[in-house]
């Protein structure tokens, strides 16, 4: 059997070297390293590109990529002019006058004029929650000049540039006004904008990568960058976003230097990255998230509120934390409805979150009629579904007939939109993550609506927090703050939500990836590579 | 021939209206709304309404199951709900990556294991046997997405040979292109190998104890004459078949290499489009899917006439 023996092994040596060949082959792809491209690891996919239309934070970031916005946030969350010049407020406070910057273009080269603002804000007035309260305060809209837009208001309204500035989505971003037309439900089909990036649509593979090109018509700020605000200077010829859905493989990417950003990476490889001396794990959002519990104020047991007080008094925030992330430096305790940290947070009224288990199972007791609970959670985010099994294990402590039910995303957000009894599909707990620019103050705070149906689901109704609401909105800066105590107070006292803590989602970049700004999202402009 | 291959074909239109149909009324009835993932996780119920109204998903089913139909057709398998791109687009965007890494896939198996499996066959119950019996049960039992991991680990982040993911088009040259699927083509084809390994080993140890193989080495044949010439061809008829089976089995079990190595396939395109409810994009994966087993079939059915002279349709 020698014949076979040896074509045996000529077949073996042949596939070695086609092996050892492509090795060859490929040393001088992998060693490619691309000048002055930024290549990132995005949270996840850019499966659409209207900022208006889908309101999820990675069609909002490659907003900020492409479209600029009137005003920006610093980052201590100061209002600050962008796109604008500045604005000036009529001595009755009714009228707002905004002056656009000279030499700002649209990436197909037009100008950018007024009426391209006009056009804008109003689709993003349709859709998002401030805009419509800006817009439901608003007499007209116009175009002054090609360079000049007026709001004439009904009523003084303190937040209409900080709503200008919006950082959570859907932003206020600027296009082209034959665009902006677009039925504000309906998807647009250009990716036009005259931020510092172009979007490179014919080399956009949803699901798989999203470019971006430098737009050389771009005119920043003459001013130091900070957050969304300040001179949008890009140092980059070229920015890439490569969608790499598995963890590990996006890990092991950044360790190879074959991306040089990765958002998002998974808290259980990030030991593997902080060992690595080229890598960088700073995060880029110094806050981070807030895990909150919702409650069915519908529908039984969360219809009474003695139940919600009860769980509100039995949650320990570093069961929560622990299990969502589990290393300490990375979670703090925050027993408020705002983030802490931020002049929102004042923590009235906290106390009721005692984390004593024992009265707060004698509390349940006595309002709990053995009614099945049902718990929804989406397996897809971990983080999530952690947090639904520790409410689960907390539940089941107290005495309640508790029910996870496990669902993927797409399911979890269509079964959260029934009001139903739980026997008839509907629901009794869920849980959500709120960044800092989703909540940064009871204009934008979805947790804190109390409209009843109206509102985001779990559907409570509360005309006291509506009111102060409405009162902090119209209120002056110094009077803001005694409001908010009261809000803050009567949120720990009617128990919307329940806060679990918040967490640091940290980043991890390349040591050749340098200038990245702090900020709630992450930022291109500003960055150099190599 | 002709005549048999124009009959499958048409008979191939009711299985794809069939298809279509089925894979309608199961999104039709299967839990999600896109409109609630397009909304996003703090929408409001009026804002999710006022899409699902945009997207025509308030319609009764009679009226989304004829504009489907009616557009397909019309050969349009219509407009993705979250790019807003053609689907037929987005398809042609991921087809270049499943079919290099399936036919590298099913080349490398197939050279591999079928001189495995004859060798095995020929030196049974020996070193040689003994040695594809063990790569035959490592390649079942040992999961693709571990092998794909340590395959990362040791050529791409160790030794640096490979990258660690991504997929470059054929286009930019067959060095870069070819240096991208290795790893996938390895971690994917072990499972292929160890099937295909198998069943040639049996089919051949079969063959191999005819009378006509006694005869051919009466006649003094060399040994490589009497495997290659006499053994393999006739035991090619069930190797062919599990080899159709495999590239059918293959455009389904490609999803996991595609996402452990970030290969925009396919699969991905599959998969993400089921878990945001994208549904003619769905419905436009699966009909292409069952267009490709349809043909698949139909290739093993014409391979059978070609190995065995008697079989004719």
């Amino acid at each position: 059997m020698a014949i076979s023996r040896r074509a045996f092994l000529a077949g073996s040596t042949i596939a070695a070297g086609t092996l050892v060949g492509s090795a060859g082959l490929s040393a001088p792809a992998v060693a490619q390293t691309k000048k002055n491209v930024l290549r990132v690891v995005p949270a996840s996919n850019l499966s659409g590109i209207d900022p208006v239309v889908t309101s999820g934070q990675p069609v909002r970031n490659h907003g900020y990529q492409i479209y600029d916005t009137l005003f920006g946030m610093n980052g201590r969350f100061e209002v600050r002019p962008q796109m604008a010049e500045g604005a000036e407020q009529s001595s009755d406070g009714l009228t707002w006058t905004i002056r656009l910057r000279d030499g700002l273009r649209f990436h197909d080269g037009e100008k950018v004029l007024a009426r391209d603002c006009v056009a804008s804000l109003k689709r993003w007035g349709a859709r998002d929650p401030l805009g419509q309260t800006i817009f439901g305060l608003t007499d007209e809209l116009r175009a002054v000049d090609d360079r000049t837009l007026e709001f004439r208001l009904k009523s003084r309204f303190g937040l209409l540039t900080k709503g200008l500035a919006k950082i959570g989505g859907p932003a206020p971003f600027i296009m082209p006004e034959r665009i902006a037309q677009t039925d504000p439900s309906v998807s647009i089909k250009e990716a036009i904008g005259s931020g510092p990036f172009r979007f490179l649509a014919d080399e956009w593979v949803p699901g798989s990568r999203a470019v971006y090109a430098k737009f050389d018509g771009y005119v920043p700020r003459n001013e130091a960058p900070d957050c969304t605000a300040g001179g949008k200077v890009v140092h980059v010829d070229r920015l890439e976003w490569h969608i790499i859905p598995d963890a590990a493989t996006a890990t092991a990417a950044l360790q190879r230097g074959e991306v040089d950003w990765y958002h998002g990476p998974d808290l259980t490889l990030l030991p593997l990255l902080k060992q690595d001396p080229a890598i960088n794990t700073e995060a880029y959002d110094d806050l981070g998230y807030m895990t909150v519990i919702r409650f069915n104020h519908l529908q039984p047991p969360f219809d009474r509120l003695e139940m919600r007080r009860a769980i509100q008094m039995a949650v320990n925030q570093v069961d929560y934390l622990q299990a969502q992330v589990g290393m300490p430096d990375l979670y703090t305790e925050c027993r408020s409805t705002f983030f802490c940290g931020t002049t929102m947070s004042t923590g009235a009224g906290s106390e009721a979150m005692a984390a004593n288990f024992e009265k707060a199972k004698a509390l349940l007791k006595s309002s709990y009629k053995g009614e099945k609970v049902a718990i929804l959670t989406a397996t897809d985010l971990s983080w999530l579904h952690a947090a639904s099994l520790v409410t689960e294990d907390l539940l089941k402590r107290m005495g309640v007939n508790v029910e996870v039910q496990a669902m993927d995303l797409g399911t979890f957000y269509k079964r959260r939109t029934s009001m139903e009894a739980v026997d008839k599909g509907g629901w009794s707990i869920f849980h959500a993550g709120f960044s800092v620019t989703d909540i940064l103050d009871p204009s934008t705070h979805l947790g804190l609506r109390a409209n009843g149906k109206q509102t985001w689901p779990g559907w409570p109704t509360d005309p006291v927090i509506e009111q102060l609401r409405d009162d902090w909105m119209s209120a002056d800066p110094q009077g803001q703050g005694a409001i908010v105590r009261k809000i803050e107070a009567r949120a720990f006292e009617t128990v919307p939500f329940v806060p679990l803590g918040q967490f640091q989602t940290p980043s991890a970049r390349r040591r050749t990836v340098t200038g990245m700004l702090k900020a709630p999202l992450p930022l291109a402009w500003n960055i150099k590579v190599g | 021939m002709l005549a048999f291959i124009i009959r499958r074909l048409i008979g191939a239109i009711p299985v794809i209206a069939l298809v279509a149909l089925i894979i309608f009324c199961l999104l039709y009835f299967a839990p999600g709304d896109p409109a609630t993932i397009i909304a996003g996780d703090l929408a409001t119920p009026e804002e999710v309404q006022r899409i699902r109204v945009a997207l025509g998903l308030d319609q009764p089913f009679h009226v989304r199951l004829g504009i489907f139909l009616l557009n397909l057709v019309r050969g349009d398998l219509g407009t993705s709900i979250f790019s807003n791109l053609p689907v037929t687009y987005l398809i042609g965007q991921r087809l270049e990556p499943t079919f290099s890494l399936g036919a590298l896939t099913i080349l490398l198996s197939v050279v591999v294991a079928v001189p495995l499996g004859a060798l095995a066959a020929w030196r049974a119950r020996r070193a040689v046997d003994r040695m594809a019996l063990v790569i035959s049960v490592l390649g079942f039992s040992v999961p693709v997405f571990v092998v794909g991991y340590l395959l990362i680990w040791v050529f791409a982040i160790k030794l640096a040979w490979f990258p660690v993911q991504g997929y470059t088009p054929l286009s930019n040259g067959v060095g870069s292109w070819l240096s991208n699927l290795v790893l996938p083509t390895l971690s994917l084809g072990m499972v292929y190998i160890a099937l295909i390994t198998r069943i040639t080993r049996a089919s051949m140890l079969e063959v191999l104890s005819q009378d006509y193989i006694r005869t051919a080495r009466a006649k003094g044949l060399s040994d490589r004459a009497i495997i290659w010439r006499h053994a393999l061809r006739n035991a090619a008829v069930p190797i062919a078949t599990v080899v159709g089976i495999g590239v059918a089995l293959l455009l389904g079990g490609v999803v996991v290499t595609e996402t452990v190595f970030a290969i925009p396939g396919v699969g991905r395109l599959l998969v993400d489009a089921i878990l945001r409810r994208d549904y003619p994009m769905i419905q436009g994966v699966i009909l292409l899917l069952a267009s490709i087993y349809i043909i698949v079939n139909l290739c093993v059915d014409i391979s059978y006439a070609i190995f065995d002279p008697r079989i004719r349709y």
